[in-house]
């Protein structure tokens, strides 16, 4: 029986994973070892700047020991989504760190990067002719919008790692790509049911994610055959059971029973879930339809301006009973006072937000609760154009703040709490992300280019 | 009447990517599951008023395998923005928690 069998080396890279399980995998002889390294969770910062969720030390302890294990064993090692967002500058860095790794151990193999940050004079023609269409609840996307937008990225199918693979790649670090593609692509090419080999991806892509208690994280593994897999967890202390496994397509997902990829949609409706031991589950029955068209979903973010911050607390019961009208009054003589400083055109140029941590910062204007506690966090927020704008501006808010009355005290009083001098912080440049939509190209690979190296040796 | 805490194994926001917010309700059994799914207390209705939306943007799929409700909306804010208040989602379903179900 054909069979394909896959170690999920983490949820993301540089995240990690027990060494002595990445050993265990490996006894279990995987056909490659891939992982993906990136997500969008952590907000638009990284797409936006280009930096990565972790360090580079982190990624390189990861990637060290899948690229040890992968040589000696000779099977590929398929990373996804280099250093977060996976754009151009990203994927250079995960493949610096290939280069160092290769010349520290002595690992000689031939790597393909594949790039996925977009052209934006193609995107522009693509608008143009109609060919980029929204996904949900998208924000508007035009010219400017593509001209504004610091890195835009394509999210790559199976196709380029497919291309990659046929071509004798040992290594392949990819730019964004679905972190799916990063499990599907070799199953899908040795020509194995696309609705196994899809199912089985979206349950490794987060490493050990769908057992049923992940106290950290680490390796996965699963055997794929034409009408099912099963997954078992290589670590002894983990154990997947039918719910575990069923319960991770929720996970950052719409919805369980659909999974889109720019190939088709991943069905698992009928999907059935077995314990085949007390921690190994097997999966079958899910379907897979092709598209009717090939898309690709794009991901950009812009600068929405530069923040400094003033983080500060208050515990004066007189304070905390009358505070809603206390901010308000607080906020108002911030403005007035710029305004005296900068003159009344400053109003357009910059934005105070003030966020009331105890109260309801975390839910907003959509927090139903109305209590609150002994004492209130408080968070001011100036966005403006510049770093060093944001940074005048909030010290003008610092020193209002800081001395802001209430009619019961008489006498200068001292309002807020701050834990730091200075009280500002400058917090750089503040992202977003941009659009939701999906772009057809001529083909499956024209958005993605792909380089080959000899690395090592 | 217990709350929807005492009788799920997780309740949990997060993100579906930056444009939408995803719940999940995971239920301790199939008859838990089944009472609260059937009483429909967990509605499109129920979700527009707690989170300021109109009832038909709010998605709800009941999930038989996994003895789960799936609730999607689209974000009060794009994840990130500088509306935003939660960056990955993960603490939007407060109100759920405490929800009295049959």
């Amino acid at each position: 029986m054909k069979e394909i069998r896959i170690l999920s080396a983490t949820g993301i890279l540089g995240s990690g994973f027990r060494e002595e399980t990445l050993k265990r995998a490996m006894a279990l002889e995987p056909h490659f070892i891939g992982a993906d390294s990136g997500s969008t969770d952590p907000g638009p910062h990284y797409l936006g700047s280009g930096d990565t969720l972790f360090s580079d030390a982190a990624y390189k302890r990861d990637l060290r020991l899948m690229l040890l294990a992968g040589r000696a064993a000779k099977i590929p090692v398929i990373v996804g989504s280099a250093c977060t967002s996976g754009s151009d500058p990203q994927l250079e860095r995960l493949v610096g760190i290939a280069r160092e790794i290769a010349r520290e151990e002595k690992l000689i193999f031939k790597l393909a990067a594949i790039h996925s940050e977009q052209d934006k004079g193609y995107l522009k023609k693509k608008l143009r002719e109609g060919k980029i269409t929204p996904l949900a609840n998208p924000p508007e996307l035009t010219e400017q919008v593509i001209d504004r937008s610091t890195h835009i990225v394509g999210m790559a199918g199976i196709e380029p790692f497919v291309e990659a693979l046929e071509n004798g790649a040992e290594v392949v670090i990819a730019g964004r790509s679905s972190d799916t593609s990063v499990f599907s692509a070799m199953p899908v090419m040795r020509g194995l049911n696309p609705a196994t080999v899809w199912h089985a991806a979206k349950i490794l892509e987060c490493g050990a994610a769908c057992v049923v208690l992940r106290k950290y994280p680490d390796c996965n593994f699963a055997i794929v055959r034409d009408d099912h897999f099963i997954v078992e967890p290589p670590n002894p202390e983990y154990r997947c059971d039918p719910d575990s496994v069923a319960s991770h397509n929720l996970y950052e997902n719409s919805t369980p029973y659909e999974l889109v990829e720019p190939s088709g949609v991943l069905n698992t409706y009928s999907a059935k879930y077995e314990a085949i031991s007390d921690r190994a589950v097997k999966v079958s029955g899910s379907t897979f339809t092709p598209a009717e068209r090939y898309t690709i979903k794009l991901e950009g973010a812009e600068l929405a301006g530069y923040q400094s911050i003033i983080i500060g607390s208050v515990r004066d019961p007189i304070i905390l009973r009358q505070l809603d009208s206390w901010l308000e009054g607080l906020t108002r003589a911030a403005k007035d006072r710029i305004a005296a400083v900068y003159g009344a055109a400053m109003a357009s140029q910059y934005r105070l937000d003030v966020r009331v941590f105890g109260k309801n910062a975390t839910m907003g204007r959509l927090e139903p609760e109305t209590r609150i506690g002994h004492e209130v966090g408080l968070l001011f927020q100036v966005t403006a154009d510049t770093q060093e704008l944001a940074t005048a501006l909030i010290k003008s808010v610092s020193h209002i703040a800081v001395h802001y009355p209430v009619p019961e005290w008489t006498g200068l009083i001292t309002s807020i709490a701050y834990p730091y001098s200075p009280a500002e912080i400058a917090r750089g440049p503040s992202y977003r992300f941009n659009m939701n939509h999906v772009v057809e190209p001529a083909s499956p690979l024209e958005m993605f280019s792909i380089e080959y190296e000899k690395v090592g040796g | 009447m217990p709350q929807l805490w005492q009788v799920t194994k997780l309740i949990r926001s997060k993100n579906s990517g930056p444009f939408e917010l995803t719940f999940d309700v995971i239920f301790k059994d199939r008859e838990s599951y089944e009472k609260v799914r059937d009483a429909k207390l967990i509605s499109a209705e129920w979700f527009a008023r707690t989170y300021r939306l109109t009832p038909e943007v709010v998605a709800i799929i009941n999930y038989d395998a996994a003895n789960a409700i799936k609730i999607t909306i689209p974000r009060p804010a794009i994840s990130g923005d500088i509306d935003d208040t939660d960056v990955f989602g993960g603490q939007q379903h407060g109100p759920l928690v405490e929800l009295e179900v049959p």
